[in-house]
């Protein structure tokens, strides 16, 4: 048998495959069917962790999600170790390998412990009272300590060597929770052929039927009951069924986000299965069903292992065939706790229940149990536990009138079934913004107005009984329809709240903890209140109640029941904390899911980018693109590649891959009224077959975007952008047409994919593709700088563009990207003889730069105006109204001194100022200094013989051949202020 | 006040902690303040704190429609530094972080404010450009700011992949050692233990609804969900919710309403050094004094008052946090929220009077405010205790959208945080 303290018979567990797991080194067997928990449990072991704060000895509490103690690191194999996995979910299989964490040297001896010791001063919020003096140790002494001490377990320290996928599901109704309620839900809203998906956390559906081996519904044993109801589901195939999959996010318009647990389970996982799933369903209807929470009781000590809720001691009973101890007492201020009783008796364990419930105020359950000849102490409080890495016993005593406690008396117990009632579990709810209502009568919290569609049902809404629940699923799932009651045995409910149990201890100085991960007793609640901290959310973040990685599931109603008691007010007037997502934490990588390495941010390459790989360029991303940066040959640093490129577009013939450009068509009878009014420029004139480089504002009159624009018809623009502009141009021109001239017959679509854009620029340019164009008059007459003309290169329908953004005779050879490849190869194949030269976006920058041109996004950062960069003359006065004509009137905008562009000439002329330099005007004066302005572009121009520099400088055209100084690393350097152009000043090698 | 110190604090555990005194007192509103704070922020509180010790303006009410500091100063990621561009801006955000250095001391509270050093990613050959534009003209300045290496910022960043295989390899960073995080509660808790203390009067769960005007169009009171409370002079400091109150005396702001999400992990042992912000990729890390990974994402992209946004934009952050450091694949997702952040057209903040006489605006420190904290309730205090800005406010007129005076830090860098 697997362990000593498993029992002979019972539970769910597979006893015909056996699994061994290690722990801290120790191997340890169970069975299939078992979690981590149940496994060290079968195995005698309760001391599974140290607590966050004080490192005080730490048991297992719960079988479940809420699990607050039970945190392990689990390694399932290289790049598979993760921290903080809650023992009571992580489901055994072989070739686990589990540890505990937070302590040193061990878990058995751990110095931390010394925090315990120093709990009168580690109070809650300490940290705020000291560690000030002396000023600088608090980064340096104090901090580093603190975090050392913080944090549970470690980080992994590798790669990820999981897989995650992401489904997008649709469906009429999503069922959350496959308990009694759930299933009844998911039968009835599936009966009619409606998409329904059901999910469970768990491994197996169920609920808390898993661990019922008494009840009955409709004659039937109730766990056969929901096997038939499961079969039911499975057999329609209008419903998907995921277990392992955990709803954790309720977003707006019916958007669930869902976990799906797909391998941690699996010994030998197929290996193209993803180890989790997100899933983002979106419902017509949500159903929640995700049942309750146990509270644990407030007592000293209640912390020690060996204590747990009592609803859990008849879950690892009756699903998992373990006895958690030998000696059992069940301390309970409900009636719920003694089916775990019942049922730990039926096992054979020795079990006393200590009721602090009047026996007149208990009901039949108390006959229940003694009938079995089990003992109950009704009237009786838990003064504190006994034992330290284990619990030893029960110090309890009588209740008296007026809560007077009377003698001690010493249960021994090797574990404590605890029970203060029950919660509503109405985290999704309330993260669906729907408003929580307190219901008296169960002291807690119920959904109450709901926001979205959704319905919760069970004992997600406060209805425990299990007649109760099914029924409230068949009206939840199908609400036109009355189904017929099923009778179930009557559960045992009701339960009198508790905030802290009456002790006759010194009450400053008992330690219950009601926050167990993070330490916080109810004597820290009280510092919180006494403290003025009166609000929830102030005592929660100075007491850190509720923010471990359980998020509350144990303790807040048992925190909220304190304050409510401090401060002499009913719990509903304390409120309650607002529930965020995720339900239970949720791995990063199942988030993430496949957005990783290429799929990141997928990349947008062009028709050419394979010939640019081909012929060993470096590229650069500009935006989602990835753009030939420079062509090195052989061993060529950038520098000496991009000279090279340089001289022989200067010389020949270049030819670069434009076809990142933004491009739309603006078509339509006013589309040249569109333009005048997006544009500064005037449109109306310009004749079809002409270009113009157009200028654009954003509303505040700062430049936007620019880029060459063809007239091809009296009603038919071909508009350029910037690469990274494209997509908000398109947006800025879809806006303003759609909001604020829809009057405007216009139509706008993107065509920056549909053609591959090849820049042929050099004084050999027309020669090389002379010979490929048909249809086209090439001659400088016929087809003059700034014109565009339709043809044919190459067989294939071009928009033939003659520009130029180098200062060389050039044209830009749009066509269909299917075969952008071809027509670039045909034309690299005709220009070989001409020498030609690929060559990437440093070249560009730098041969345009030597004429003076501008990018928008380097020499302009969105405060820029037209006039700042000497295109003022552009803005066509006559213009009514454009885009940011208003802007330019504003009083800063026309004042004197701002910024304008100039040319910058190093003393020195090797030397290549950094981009992003700043600029004054007396290199002596003390920090801190006014800078005139900035470097925005800075090369090395092979064409000049030296570097050139554009530069933003205060009242710049004023300062024509004064020198100014500009930062280099350490120092700075005198530069003297020209013309932004430095070559062929006249402009007139485009016209050849 | 009772002092805080390690002295008291052993005192008080051999007092059980029964002699501690109430943080701050819980008023009823009187009827008139000589000056009235609308929003309890961290913004607000600090305002008061120094209309009080500063200017000895203690006849003053912060009056807050919730819980003190449960707005953005309990929401944010906590980042804190000053090598903004322009000087306008690293002016005011440098006076932050001198105050931020001694606040502990000032405020007798630790408000654990961690020089870690804040490191900004270049991710191309724009955030070289900008980045290094930035570090000139913090020298000019005399900010420290430091540009590095990629190797540089993995030495001093180690869990950072700066592999050139990543879609947007790391090109290097700006950083700035000084800057660094802090607790974000213990600043509003700071400042209002502080206030209190100067006699100023904190009305939580009181929501400013309406003005009272005199006949010469001045403010002359608040309307309060607990009555009109009269006041000389009125600061509205109140985040995300600005523009809709100051709607309540006719002012349109220019300002919209985001929501800005953030996310911690599970705690763990310390892993992470320093701070970490990629604007290319839009991610925000560093890890708390619990453990937790603290991390933060772009806005959302509709303007909202609710403070829910969208799945998809944590999912973002967290596709960018494991492309940078994927050794944090396996690590889980504990919490996530948002705040409604108030995002002017510069992306930078408005601080002083508005059109009407009497009122003043304290705003539209957007996605990245929580750093000027000190800096911010410094000159808008002497603000509202002279009627006229700080030297250091000055230029964070409401004006500037009309004259054109624009500080365009978004423009430069497009920073969030
Ligand atoms: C997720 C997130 C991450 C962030 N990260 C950073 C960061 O890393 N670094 C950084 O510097 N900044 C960051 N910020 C921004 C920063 O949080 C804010 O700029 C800053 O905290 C604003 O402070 P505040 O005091 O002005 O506002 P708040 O703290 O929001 O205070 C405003 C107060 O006004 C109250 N109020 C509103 N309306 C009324 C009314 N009618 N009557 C009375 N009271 C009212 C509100 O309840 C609120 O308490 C982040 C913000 C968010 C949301």
């Amino acid at each position: 048998m697997a362990g000593v303290n498993r029992l002979p018979r019972g539970g769910r567990i597979d006893r015909a495959k056996p699994v061994s797991i290690s722990f801290n080194g120790q191997t340890l067997s169970g069975y299939a069917g078992d979690t981590v928990a149940s496994l060290l449990l079968a195995n005698g072991i309760h001391l599974v962790g140290r607590s966050f704060k004080y490192h005080r000895p730490r048991g297992i509490l719960s079988h479940g999600s809420d699990e607050p103690n039970a945190l392990l690191s689990i390694d399932r194999g290289p790049g598979k170790i993760d921290p903080n996995n809650r023992a009571t979910v992580a489901e055994a299989r072989g070739g686990l390998v589990t540890a505990s964490q937070n302590h040193w040297p061990s878990l058995n001896f751990d110095v931390g412990a010394i925090n315990d010791r120093l709990s009168p001063i580690f109070v809650a919020g300490f940290y705020y009272k000291t560690f000030m003096w002396p000023r600088r140790f608090w980064d340096r002494v104090y901090e580093p300590n603190i975090r050392a001490a913080a944090g549970l377990g470690k980080s992994p320290d590798g790669p990820d060597a999981d897989r995650y996928g992401n489904r997008h599901a649709h469906c009429d109704v999503l069922v959350v929770g496959a308990g009694p309620a759930g299933l009844a839900a998911a039968l009835a809203a599936s009966e009619g052929g409606k998409r329904i998906i059901l999910a469970d956390e768990q491994a197996e559906f169920g609920g808390s039927l898993l661990h019922d081996v008494t009840s009955t519904v409709d004659g039937t044993a109730a766990q056969d009951w929901a096997a038939q109801a499961i079969a039911m589901l499975k057999a329609r195939e209008n419903v998907t069924l995921l277990t392992r999959t955990t709803a954790f996010g309720y977003y707006n318009h019916n958007h669930v986000a869902m976990a799906e647990r797909i391998t941690d389970h699996l010994e030998n996982a197929p290996d193209h299965l993803p180890r989790e799933r997100l899933w983002q369903v979106r419902a017509g209807a949500v159903i929640l069903a995700t049942g309750s929470h146990e509270r644990p009781l407030v007592f000293a000590d209640n912390d020690r292992p060996g204590i747990m809720l009592a609803e859990s001691i008849r879950a690892f009973v009756n699903r998992y065939a373990v006895a958690p101890g030998r000696r059992i007492v069940i301390a309970t201020s409900g009636a719920s706790a003694y089916r775990a009783a019942a049922d730990a008796h039926a096992a054979g364990l020795a079990v006393t229940v200590v009721d602090i419930r009047l026996e007149a105020d208990c009901g039949p359950e108390v006959a229940f149990v003694r009938q079995k000849g089990i003992d109950v102490l009704t009237s009786h409080t838990v003064i504190a536990a006994t034992g330290r890495k284990r619990v030893t016993g029960l110090i309890v005593a009588p209740l008296g009138s007026e809560g007077r406690v009377g003698a001690r008396r010493t249960l021994a117990a090797d574990c404590v079934g605890m029970s203060g009632g029950w919660t509503p579990s109405v985290h999704l709810f309330s993260q669906s913004r729907g408003k929580l209502r307190f219901d008296d009568a169960i002291d807690a919290f119920v959904p109450g107005q709901s926001v979205q569609a959704e319905r919760s049902a069970g004992a997600a809404r406060g209805s425990y009984d299990l007649a109760d629940c099914i029924a409230d699923g068949f009206a939840a799932g199908d609400p036109l329809t009355a189904r017929p009651r099923l009778a179930a045995t009557p559960s045992l409910t009701g339960f009198q709240p508790v905030r802290i149990l009456p002790t006759d201890a010194d009450a400053t100085r008992v330690r219950a903890f009601v926050d167990f991960q993070n330490d916080v007793t109810a004597k820290d609640i009280g510092l919180a209140v006494r403290e003025g901290f009166e609000s929830v959310e102030h005592v929660k973040r100075y007491t850190t109640t509720g923010m471990a990685t359980d998020q509350g599931k144990t303790s807040n109603m048992n925190a909220l029941g304190l304050m409510a008691g401090i401060q002499g007010k009913a719990l509903p007037a304390v409120g309650t904390t607002t529930f965020r997502p995720p339900y239970t934490p949720v791995t990063f990588g199942t988030l993430v899911g496949p957005a990783k390495n290429a799929l990141f941010d997928p990349a947008r390459i062009t028709p050419i980018h394979g010939w640019a790989k081909e012929h060993g360029a470096e590229f650069e991303n500009v935006g989602l693109w990835k753009r030939a940066w420079y062509f090195p040959q052989g061993r060529e640093t950038m520098h000496e590649a991009v000279a090279r490129e340089c001289k022989a577009v200067r010389e020949g013939v270049g030819i670069f891959d434009a076809s990142t450009l933004g491009k739309i068509e603006v078509v339509g009878p006013d589309a040249a009224e569109f333009m005048n009014r997006i544009y500064i420029n005037a449109w109306t004139k310009l004749k079809p077959g002409a270009c113009r480089y157009g200028l654009m504002l954003k509303e505040d009159g700062f430049i936007m975007d620019d880029g060459v624009v063809a007239r091809l018809a009296e009603d038919r623009f071909h508009v350029t952008t910037t690469t990274g502009g494209a997509a908000r141009v398109l947006q800025h021109m879809e806006d303003y047409l759609q909001t604020e001239w829809p009057d405007l017959r216009v139509f706008l679509t993107s065509i920056t994919e549909q053609y591959a854009v090849i820049a042929l620029q050099g004084p050999k340019a027309r020669e090389v593709i002379a010979p490929l164009v048909s249809d086209i008059d090439l001659s400088g007459e016929a087809f003059p700088h700034m014109t565009v003309r339709t043809g044919f290169i190459c067989g294939v329908p071009t928009r033939l563009f003659r520009v130029s953004f180098t200062g060389e005779l050039g044209f830009e050879i749009n066509v269909p990207s299917d075969h952008g490849r071809a027509v670039w190869e045909a034309i690299y194949e005709r220009g070989r003889a001409f020498g030609i030269t690929p060559y990437g976006t440093e070249t560009m920058h730098v041969l345009r730069a030597e004429r003076g041109f501008i990018i928008v996004g380097q020499e302009t950062d969105g405060t820029v105006t037209p006039d700042d960069v000497g295109l003022g003359g552009m803005i066509a006065k006559a213009k009514p109204d454009f885009v940011g004509k208003r802007s330019l009137a504003r009083p800063d905008i026309v004042a004197a001194g701002r910024k304008q562009l100039i040319g910058l000439v190093t003393d020195d002329p090797s030397l290549v100022l950094d981009e992003g330099a700043q600029i004054i005007d007396d290199r002596h004066r003390p920090v801190p200094i006014k800078a005139l302005g900035h470097v925005t572009s800075s090369y090395w121009s092979a064409a000049c013989g030296r570097s050139i520099a554009l530069a933003l400088v205060a009242g710049g055209r004023e300062r024509m051949g004064e020198t100014l100084y500009v930062t280099t690393p350490d120092s700075f350097a005198a530069a003297r202020v020209t013309a932004p152009v430095f070559f062929d000043e006249k402009g007139a090698r485009v016209h050849a | 006040m009772r002092r805080f110190s390690l002295r008291t604090l052993i005192a008080e555990a051999f007092n059980a902690h029964q002699g501690w005194e109430r943080q701050w007192r819980n008023p009823e509103p009187k009827p008139a303040y000589d000056v009235i704070i609308v929003g309890a922020g961290g913004h607000g509180l600090a305002t008061a704190f120094y209309l009080a010790s500063e200017h000895g303006v203690t006849n003053v009410a912060v009056i807050e429609k919730g819980w003190l500091g449960g707005g953005n100063t309990g929401r944010n990621t906590t980042i804190i530094r000053s090598n903004y561009l322009y000087d306008e801006s690293a002016g005011l955000y440098e006076h932050a972080v001198k105050l931020w250095e001694g606040l502990s001391q000032a405020l007798n509270y630790n408000v654990m404010y961690s020089q870690r050093g804040v490191l900004m990613l270049a991710h191309n050959v724009h955030d070289v450009q900008s980045f290094k534009r930035h570090v000139y003209a913090n020298r000019l300045q005399g900010i420290d700011n430091e540009w590095l290496t990629p190797e540089q910022a993995k030495a001093f960043c180690p869990p950072l992949n700066i592999s050139r295989d990543l879609r947007y390899p790391v090109l290097g960073g700006a950083l700035q050692r000084r800057g660094g995080v802090a607790r974000h509660d213990a600043v509003a808790w700071g400042y209002a233990r502080a206030a209190d203390a100067l006699g100023v009067d904190i009305i939580q769960n009181c929501e400013v609804t309406g003005f009272r005007r005199n006949a010469s169009g001045a403010v002359e009171a608040v309307e309060t969900s607990r009555g009109t409370i009269k006041a000389k002079r009125v600061g509205v400091v109140a985040a995300g919710h600005t523009s809709v109150i100051l709607a309540r005396a006719g002012l349109r702001m220019p300002l919209e309403s985001f929501p800005l999400q953030a996310l911690v992990s599970e705690p763990v042992k310390p892993v992470f050094p320093c701070v970490v912000m990629s604007n290319a990729v839009h991610a925000y890390i560093s890890q708390s004094d619990k453990g937790e990974l603290v991390i933060g994402a772009g806005t959302d992209q509709y303007v909202s008052y609710s403070q829910q946004g969208g799945l998809h934009v944590p999912m973002h952050a967290l596709d960018a946090i494991c492309e940078l450091f994927p050794q944090f694949s396996r690590m889980r997702m504990l919490r996530s929220w948002g705040g409604i952040v108030d995002v002017t057209p510069d992306r930078s903040p408005i601080i002083g009077k508005t059109a009407v006489p009497g009122l003043f605006v304290n705003c539209g420190w957007g996605t990245g405010g929580f750093k000027a904290t000190p800096g911010s309730g410094h000159v808008f205090a002497h603000t509202l205790a002279t009627g006229e800005p700080h030297p250091l406010n000055a230029p964070f007129t409401l004006d500037r959208f009309r004259t054109g005076r624009l500080i365009d830090e978004a423009a430069a860098a497009a920073v969030t945080h």
